[in-house]
Parts: C-alpha cells; sequence; structure tokens
C-alpha cells in the first residue's frame, strides 16, 4: 500500500460517541470479495486492449503476448468478458 | 487552518430597522459572521435567500454563496463545508425540505451544528403555498433541535443563539429555527439589531471540525461503515446513536444558559424552552408554538379580565422536547388545551399534543388534556378562536372528559 502523506489522526482525542470516523486504513481489496474471475484464452487474444480500455478498476495488465488481470484488484464484475470482440476471456466461479 | 477561518473586520452597528422575519433572519446570519450559504428559493423563504443575496453582494456579509440545483444538494454542500470547518446556513421549507430529506437525515449522526431556517409551510397535498407547521413536524424526529418563534425579533435573536447552541461543545448538533410562514415571514415588526463586535464576542471562535474534519492535516475517513447483522457487530452504531441522544439532552441544559446569557448582554429575554404566561392561580392553561401566541396571550389577558382563571404555557424549544420544564409549568392546573398548528397522522390529534400528553405522564396528578388544531394554509388564529379554545378547555377543567380533536377553521 501506498504511503500517507501525513500520519493518520489520532482518533483517542475526541469522544467515541460523535461523528463515525475510520482513521485506520483496512487493507481489503476486491480480490477478497470476488465471486467469479476472468480467464483469457492466450491463444485467442490479440492484443487489442478492448478490456483495457473498458475495466472499471483498471485492473488489466499487459503481458508480451496477451493481457491478463490483477487479481488482487479485479472485482469479477465480468465487462471485460461482454466487450471482448474476441471472446477470449471467459468468468469462471471463484473456488469457495 | 482554511481560507474560511480567516477573520472578519468587524461592524460596528448597533440599530433598529422595521423588517420582515426572513429579512430578521438574514440579518442574524448576517451578524453571525457565516462563512457558507447553501440556497435554493422556495416559498414563502424566497425573500430571505434574496435579502442573503443582497447582503453578500453588498459586502454586508463575508459569506461564500452557492445557488445550486436543488435543496438535496444545499445540504450536501454545506455538510462539506462544515467538515471543512466553516459556520454554515441555510433556509428551506415544505417540498424543498422534503427534497433535502436524504442529507438532512445525515446531519444529526455526523454531528455537524449547522444552523437551517425553516420557514414554515403547510405540507402538499392539498395543494398550497402557505403557512402551517406540517413541514418542520413531519422532520420532528430526525435528530436536529428545533425552536419556534413567536416575534421577528425572536426570530433575529434565535438565529444567532442557535450557531450558540449548536456548535457548544457538549451538543454538536444541527439546528432548525422555525418562523411561521406568511405570519413572521412577511409580517413586519420593530426589530433591534445588536452590534457586530457583542455578537461576535458572544459567539466566539467557530470551532464546528475539531471532531470530524475533511482536512489533510488530520486525514480520517468520515462516516463509515458500521457494524450491523455481521463484521464488528451492532454495538457500534448503538454507540453513537446513543451520543446522539445525549447531545440532544445536553441541548436542553445549553439551550436555557445560552438565552440567559443573551439576555444579559443584550437585555432580551426569551424563554428558552417553555413560556409560562398569566400562569400564577391558573386553573387551566391552554397551549401554543410559533407565532399563533401573540392572538392567545390576547384571549387569556381578555378571559383574565373577566375573571377566568387562564394561563398560557408556549412551547419554544420542541426538540428536544422540554419534558420537565413542561411538566412543572403545568403543575397544579386542572385541565389543559394544546392548539396545534399541524396534524399527526395515524393519531388524529396535533403533535404538540401528542408529546404534552406523554410528557404529562410523568406529572404527579393526571391532567386531562384536549387537542387543538388551527392555522393550517395559512389560516388565521384569532382572538376569536382562542376564545373558544379557553372556553372549551374550562369545561374540560370541571368535567375531566377531553372530546375528540376541535377542528379551528372548520367553518371559516
Amino acid at each position: 500500500m501506498r504511503q500517507q502523506a501525513y500520519k493518520m489522526f489520532d482518533a483517542s482525542t475526541i469522544p467515541d460517541d460523535l461523528c463515525p470516523i475510520a482513521t485506520k486504513p483496512t487493507p481489503m481489496l476486491p480480490g477478497d470479495w470476488r465471486s467469479m474471475r476472468p480467464v483469457v484464452d492466450r491463444a485467442k487474444c490479440v492484443k487489442c486492449a478492448v478490456c483495457w480500455l473498458y475495466c472499471p478498476v483498471q485492473c488489466v495488465v499487459e503481458k508480451s503476448a496477451w493481457f491478463d488481470f490483477n487479481l488482487k484488484t479485479c472485482k469479477g464484475c465480468g465487462i471485460c468478458a461482454t466487450e471482448c470482440p474476441q471472446r477470449a476471456i471467459k468468468m469462471i466461479e471463484e473456488a469457495a | 487552518m482554511s481560507a474560511v477561518l480567516a477573520p472578519k473586520p468587524a461592524q460596528a452597528e448597533a440599530k433598529i430597522v422595521v423588517c420582515d422575519g426572513n429579512e430578521a433572519a438574514a440579518w442574524a446570519v448576517s451578524l453571525a459572521n457565516v462563512d457558507m450559504v447553501a440556497v435554493y428559493p422556495i416559498t414563502p423563504q424566497s425573500s430571505l435567500v434574496e435579502y442573503l443575496a443582497k447582503f453578500i453582494a453588498d459586502g454586508r456579509l463575508n459569506a461564500e454563496i452557492v445557488d445550486v440545483e436543488g435543496e438535496h444538494s444545499v445540504l450536501s454542500v454545506l455538510q462539506g463545508a462544515c467538515l471543512a470547518g466553516a459556520r454554515t446556513y441555510t433556509a428551506s421549507c415544505g417540498p424543498g425540505l422534503a427534497f433535502m430529506f436524504e442529507p438532512y437525515m445525515r446531519t444529526p449522526g455526523m454531528r455537524l451544528p449547522l444552523v437551517m431556517t425553516i420557514v414554515t409551510r403547510d405540507t402538499l397535498t392539498p395543494q398550497s403555498v402557505w403557512g402551517g407547521h406540517q413541514d418542520a413536524m413531519s422532520v420532528r424526529e430526525v435528530g436536529w433541535g428545533q425552536m419556534y418563534c413567536e416575534s421577528v425579533q425572536e426570530v433575529l435573536d434565535t438565529t444567532i443563539m442557535a450557531y450558540k447552541i449548536a456548535e457548544h461543545h457538549d451538543v454538536m448538533l444541527p439546528v432548525n429555527v422555525c418562523h411561521d410562514g406568511n405570519y413572521l415571514s412577511f409580517g413586519a415588526a420593530r426589530c433591534e439589531l445588536p452590534d457586530q463586535g457583542e455578537v461576535s464576542d458572544f459567539l466566539g471562535e467557530r470551532d464546528v471540525n475539531w471532531h470530524v474534519a475533511l482536512d489533510p492535516q488530520r486525514p480520517m475517513a468520515v462516516d463509515p461503515l458500521t457494524g450491523g447483522a455481521s463484521g464488528v457487530g451492532p454495538s457500534t452504531f448503538v454507540r453513537y446513536r446513543k451520543g446522539q441522544c445525549s447531545g440532544t439532552q445536553n441541548a436542553l441544559k445549553v439551550i436555557t444558559e445560552v438565552h440567559a446569557e443573551w439576555g444579559r448582554r443584550f437585555g432580551r429575554y426569551h424563554a428558552p424552552l417553555v413560556e409560562s404566561y398569566r400562569m400564577d392561580g391558573a386553573e387551566y392553561a391552554i397551549m401554543t408554538i410559533g407565532s399563533m401566541t401573540g392572538a392567545a396571550k390576547d384571549a387569556v389577558d381578555e378571559a383574565r379580565a373577566r375573571g377566568d382563571k387562564v394561563g398560557l404555557v408556549k412551547v419554544k424549544t420542541y426538540r428536544p422536547f422540554p419534558v420537565e420544564a413542561l411538566v412543572s409549568a403545568l403543575a397544579g392546573v386542572k385541565a389543559v388545551g394544546v392548539v396545534d398548528r399541524s396534524v399527526s397522522f395515524g393519531w388524529n390529534c396535533g403533535p404538540l399534543f401528542q408529546d404534552t400528553i406523554a410528557a404529562l405522564y410523568s406529572a404527579p396528578t393526571r391532567i386531562p388534556a384536549m387537542s387543538f388544531i388551527g392555522g393550517l394554509a395559512g389560516a388565521d388564529l384569532t382572538v376569536e378562536h382562542f376564545e373558544r379554545v379557553i372556553g372549551r378547555t374550562r369545561e374540560l377543567a370541571r368535567d375531566g372528559r377531553p372530546a375528540e380533536t376541535v377542528w379551528l377553521n372548520e367553518k371559516d
């Protein structure tokens, strides 16, 4: 995680029953709760970058001969699979 | 810390003007040195907004004015401004207040000390642009403080006091100052403008975001998801709700103190919670709220002159509800007639009546009470109406048998 520019605010200085605030960053990422993941058929991928363009969380990463996904940030929405002109992306269930 | 907190030059001003309630509220906002005003016009509040725009254009009030596309944005803008440390103001009513409801609900939970005037208006439908308390009464359980004014001068004084009450660190809650549409919004009266320096001295330095802020020096997530049925569990949510309740109850004491200080500094003592009028030796009482009180006091004077032992109790602070003050004001009466300018649907009575009988449950003796509803949709509540209220309440004091709600303007 990127370093914060400032130290977090010390919430213990104010009563804990006023406005709800959070001063500790939680490291939860979409990959922790995703229910489906995209899988690329490398033989079909032509690197047109349509998936890269459409991905709402910008988790598409470029490899030498195909595009792949950063599964820490991918939320499994499946937009890439729907938009891929080559039908090279499939959504598969995450194992429980 | 930020630009909005820069000190402003005080303008020496202590004079008497003739103005209506909307202008008085705008004067109060100007005297309170508000930093940020967000507005959307709606009848009968519109002229209030125009006065504010003029005061800012004339350089009388050094504030940002944001004319946004609707009331939902009004309150959202002000929440951001408040989180950045600004003293904020808006005014609305009726359908505008309804459109504001989503951020309106969020404001007290975030403990943001906003001040908003409700220029009260009856709610639709039937279609009406006239006064009535139905809009303000409909939002009475959301968590904002509510103070109802009787006169133009009280509008001005209360709006300034509202900042001191809302920003008190034991309270930290938004406050609605309610003044009656038509009667107070457009009724002109003599009004004393306090000196700018003395008002600034009275209000002190604003400190509105010490507990929650949009501030790069104090990074924090504002209003994150708290636990419910899962995750960390409901205790976090309950803790904040209880905290909000404590702040609301603290307001009763703070409102009383602030009104007393206002009286000491400016010579005008307004009853903070409830006002007792000719209650000495009263056998029965009528209760009022808002601008109707003037005519009711006249009716009480006439009845007293005839020898009827009637008094009047006016509720100024409606939220938090002043249970103890009301019970002690009504102690010893044999009956009470409560006049509402709005309706509590589902109870077939007025909301002030409903709150009153709830409060009277803690009275040492059972006091019979009756609900009167009048002044809806701008209808005038006259001395004659209050004579009817007094007469019916006198009967109640005799026989102790309350009847169904009486609708005062049914045949007007």
